[in-house]
């Protein structure tokens, strides 16, 4: 095994309780309760419970819950845009959480970003402006920061929309303002907060692909949160699935849905057509004794949906490998049944 | 505290409110029918508190130019007031009519457009038309000094306000107190440390008019969207970036609409200053109004009523502008804008000029004087002559079948029993600490040594607060089912809202005389706009489907009504019975000036006689008593109601 790169960011026993005397709870007996009993008995709300994990530079990081499962309070934590009551955020080799006031600003303005859900444009800017309100923050002058913005601006395809005002705008381009305005600071890592969650499904699917296409160009770590389980599956190279502040299950898509953790998770991915997750690995099986081993191969790593034309095609099962050694047989029927939503053996 | 005092009423409420209101007031009566007259406070109550606020007085009299406090304090901002005021006095004499009517519409050009523009120049116009013109421009500069300084201390304020909850938490309240004041009630209190005189006057205004320039900027700062907010600070904006970058230009909206309310209060208030010897138009109407001269002061009250078009439009205008110009859509292209500007300075500089060239066109020309003094007269004189059956018949069945029995009722009671029943409805009502505050509040009054006065205002508070509820539900329904009533109505809502409450004696005092009655009917014509308003809003918050599913279960309008859309709107008719009573309050105590007698009375004949002073400053601080309590009362109403259901 390659050796694992330095985290972009890694956090580590997170807390978040809102309500009196917050600091009190964490490492207590309370904290064990669930919620709605915490809750009756110290007027505290955990809002994000001992959740841990580590982002690798360059990934797409998708936090997962239902509304009120904390997901937003903790990227806001990530950030100190609310303060954690409890635990250690370390970017780059710092404690974000021990930072002052001023460093916090520092890193703001020149590592992090972020796009809200609701955009936070100013409405009394021109576009261009609201672009270039980081860069304006950090004390750049005027000609400078025009000319970042116009970079970004194309970057994000509103060339041509520069001077106008956001209320002019359509919700999607709106986002594409809050996006530019993220991007304009060149920034470690980009935090989004259902960034997609306001706008109608189809400008949603635009810019989805729009942030695959921005990620695959400038290969920020992104940390995006959603509730929407097809987008979390679309961007996401690993995913967190939290629910009642607490972590539940993190993994890469395929494990989601091919392993899921306990019934929750289940129940969520249930309606996920998992060819299109799934990999290979997940439905290869041993060779049955007379089984003919000449089939075509094809990487553990394919998606099934990819797979199908080849598997169909051809006359032999097909030999999945990895790391070029044999790792099982998938022939039509295999094939067949995920597609039919059949349950599946778990092979772990 | 209020879920706290909920829990302390007996869970058995719900039988108590039905019986225990009924049960208190027969009680009452029956003391009252038995011991009538006993017990009730010879010579109004203890008087030693208004002599010692007499004694106050004098010390400041005594002291006012040898005690530090008033050198170094009180007496530097009056005469500094004073003196701003009296050099802009000057320099408006100096500009003329024409340079002040055309540095105004200039002004409304610039920040409300072409159309309000004119509406300036047609408002001012019509000040010299009217004859008031000397007296239009000391109003004019008080407003503009007290709104000034209001401006000043309330914007910095409201923006602390709208960004510290700490502060919100403790400025708060103040303004609440400072709103449910009546206005009258801390005049007494103004001339105690600045004597009387425009300063005083300005000073008095300013009271008046900062907290709403405090409410709307921290409202204008509050509003602002979190997600603006936390955009900026996710970017690294500093506290003061965000301030001036996203706070202070998204709020500017609702800060405009701060100044709006701050020159309309401030308006109103420099009227009633007039009491206080500030010069200008509401001198006008209490001199008329004392002479009994219907039309002089129906004339004054004109002005004001003109001068009040001009600031609510011209602001409420400048307020959407703000908005439009801020956001672009419809920013208006270079070349209007500097035609804009051009036409401003040609005006300036035509008003400016035209006395200069020739010095008798500084004064309003004669000829053109139309005052409306003599007209109204006759029309009111014919009112008085050919009416008089009809209105003295209202005026005496009003008095004889309402004001004295209840007056009777609250003077003529032993007093404790007073305090007791009160205290005992306010319990019912809205339980144990509106009780308490009651009790406080009556024994204050009592204290006051006013016991007498402040009844009789109780009683035309009482009367109005019931007439007002009458009117303003039958019209508030009907505002709120037919969106053609509306539609006609809202507007004189709404000018009779942007009016000074003065101006409403006049008519009254045409109509009924110098009696309690006409008191009154013009607290019931101040209060009336802003309660119907409130239900109407009650109304139509009934979700629709709810109306619906009652006709088509087969209601008539009136079963709908009444079993479906009041009871829904309770809450906000609770609110309007708050609102109007505290109008009522402010209203009633004016009318002491026409007759109504009570506190307001006691208040108007502490400024007229010094050896009074005293007992003036006891009555603000008894109207003060009353309004708190009023409040209060009818606050927990709304309170326990929403709690019980």
């Amino acid at each position: 095994m390659n050796v694992e790169p330095e985290p972009a960011i890694s956090v580590r026993g997170l807390w978040k309780v809102f309500g009196p005397h917050p600091e009190r709870i964490v490492g207590s007996p309370e904290a064990e309760l669930s919620r709605a009993d915490l809750r009756e008995q110290t007027g505290c709300t955990a809002a994000v419970r001992d959740v841990n994990f580590d982002v690798a530079p360059g990934e797409v990081f998708v936090v997962m819950g239902l509304s009120g499962s904390g997901k937003s309070t903790l990227v806001r934590c990530l950030t100190r845009l609310v303060e954690p009551t409890a635990g250690q955020i370390t970017f780059e080799g710092e404690d974000i959480v021990a930072a002052d006031q001023a460093r916090l600003r520092e890193l703001r303005r020149h590592r992090f970003s972020m796009v809200f859900q609701h955009f936070g444009l100013l409405p009394h800017r021109k576009v261009i402006d609201n672009v270039a309100y980081g860069l304006e923050v950090r004390g750049m002058n005027k000609a400078d920061r025009h000319a970042r913005a116009h970079e970004v601006v194309e970057l994000v395809g509103l060339q041509g929309y520069e001077q106008a005002y956001p209320d002019q705008l359509s919700g999607g381009m709106q986002q594409r303002v809050g996006l530019a305005r993220a991007l304009a600071v060149d920034p470690d890592l980009l935090f989004f907060d259902e960034p997609f969650s306001a706008l109608d499904p189809l400008i949603r699917r635009g810019m989805q692909d729009e942030v695959l296409r921005l990620h695959h160009e400038v290969k920020k770590t992104m940390i995006f949160i959603t509730h929407d389980l097809s987008e979390a599956l679309k961007l996401g190279d690993r995913i967190l699935i939290m629910r009642d502040g607490a972590a539940v299950q993190l993994g890469r898509p395929d494990e989601l849905v091919g392993a899921p953790a306990d019934d929750y998770v289940a129940d969520f991915t249930r309606d996920v057509p998992k060819s299109h997750v799934l990999t290979l690995r997940w439905i290869a099986r041993p060779p049955v004794v007379g089984e003919p081993l000449d089939g075509p191969e094809l990487p553990a790593t394919t998606i099934i949906r990819d797979a199908i034309r080849d598997v169909m095609h051809a006359t032999a099962p097909v030999k999945v490998m990895s790391n070029g050694q044999l790792l099982g047989l998938v022939d039509h029927e295999d094939v067949l049944r995920v597609i039919a939503g059949e349950p599946q053996p778990v092979s772990v | 505290m209020t879920i706290l005092t909920a829990d302390l009423v007996p869970s058995s409420r719900r039988f108590d409110r039905r019986w225990s209101i009924p049960v208190v007031l027969v009680a009452w009566w029956l003391v009252w029918r038995f011991g009538f007259g006993t017990h009730n406070l010879p010579n109004g109550g203890p008087t030693f508190i208004q002599d010692w606020f007499l004694r106050i007085r004098n010390a400041a009299d005594a002291g006012r130019d040898s005690s530090p406090l008033f050198i170094y304090f009180f007496n530097p901002i009056a005469k500094t007031t004073g003196s701003v005021i009296s050099s802009m006095m000057s320099l408006t004499t100096n500009l003329g009519w024409t340079g002040i009517t055309g540095i105004a519409s200039a002004i409304s050009l610039w920040v409300a457009g072409w159309r309000h523009g004119l509406l300036t120049a047609v408002g001012f116009i019509s000040f010299g038309v009217l004859g008031l013109e000397a007296e239009s421009m000391q109003t004019l500069v008080q407003i503009i000094v007290a709104v000034f300084l209001s401006l000043l201390i309330g914007i910095p304020l409201g923006v602390w306000a709208g960004v510290s909850n700490g502060f919100s938490r403790v400025v708060t309240p103040v303004l609440d107190i400072m709103q449910i004041l009546p206005t009258f009630a801390y005049l007494p209190l103004i001339t105690l440390f600045f004597l009387i005189g425009p300063a005083s006057g300005t000073i008095a205004t300013m009271i008046y008019a900062i907290p709403p320039a405090i409410r709307l900027t921290a409202a204008g700062i509050r509003e602002v969207s979190t997600a603006t907010v936390e955009a900026s600070e996710s970017l690294g904006a500093t506290k003061w970036q965000r301030l001036t970058d996203v706070q202070l230009p998204m709020a500017k909206r609702t800060i405009v609409l701060g100044v709006n309310q701050t020159m309309m209060a401030a308006l109103s208030m420099i009227t009633i200053a007039a009491l206080i010897a500030a010069p200008g138009l509401g001198a006008s109407v209490i001199s008329a109004l004392i002479k009994l001269d219907v039309g002089a002061a129906f004339n004054a009250g004109l002005a004001i009523v003109c001068m009040a078009i001009v600031f609510d439009r011209v602001t409420t205008a400048a307020s959407v502008r703000t908005e439009r110009a801020s956001r672009a859509g419809g920013a208006a292209s270079q070349r209007t804008r500097l035609l804009r500007y051009g036409a401003g300075i040609g005006l300036i500089a035509l008003g400016v000029i035209l006395p200069g060239i020739n010095r008798s066109l500084a004064t309003f020309p004669d000829r053109w004087v139309h005052g409306t003094r003599n007209p109204v007269n006759s029309v009111a004189n014919w009112t008085q002559l050919h009416w008089y059956g009809a209105t003295s018949w209202l005026t005496t069945t009003v008095t004889h079948w309402l004001i004295d029995p209840l007056q009777s009722l609250l003077s003529n009671t032993p007093w404790p029993v007073v305090v007791l029943g009160l205290a005992l409805l306010a319990y019912f009502v809205g339980g144990l600490r509106p009780a308490i505050v009651t009790a406080g509040c009556l024994m204050g009054a009592i204290l006051m040594g006013l016991w007498p006065s402040s009844m009789t205002t109780l009683a035309s508070v009482l009367i109005g607060a019931l007439f007002t509820m009458i009117i303003g539900i039958g019209f508030g329904v009907w505002l709120g089912r037919s969106r053609m009533a509306d539609q006609l109505i809202r507007p004189i809502l709404d000018a009779g809202q942007v009016m000074p409450p003065f101006v409403y004696l006049v008519p009254c005092l045409a109509l009924f005389g110098a009696t309690r009655f006409t008191g009154i009917v013009a607290a019931l014509v101040y209060a009336s706009p802003a309660v119907i308003k409130i239900v109407a809003e009650g109304i139509r918050s009934v979700p629709a489907n709810t109306t619906e599913s009652a006709i088509s279960s087969g209601s008539n309008s009136w079963q709908t009504i009444v079993k479906v859309q009041l009871p829904m709107a309770r809450g906000m008719l609770l609110v309007a019975l708050n609102q109007g009573i505290i109008f009522v309050l402010a209203m009633v105590v004016v009318g002491g000036l026409v007759g109504a007698g009570g506190l307001g009375f006691d208040v108007v004949n502490g400024f007229a006689q010094s050896v009074f002073a005293g007992t003036g400053l006891a009555a603000g601080l008894a109207i003060v008593f009353l309004g708190i309590m009023l409040d209060r009362i009818t606050q927990s109403a709304g309170r326990s109601r929403r709690t019980t259901d």
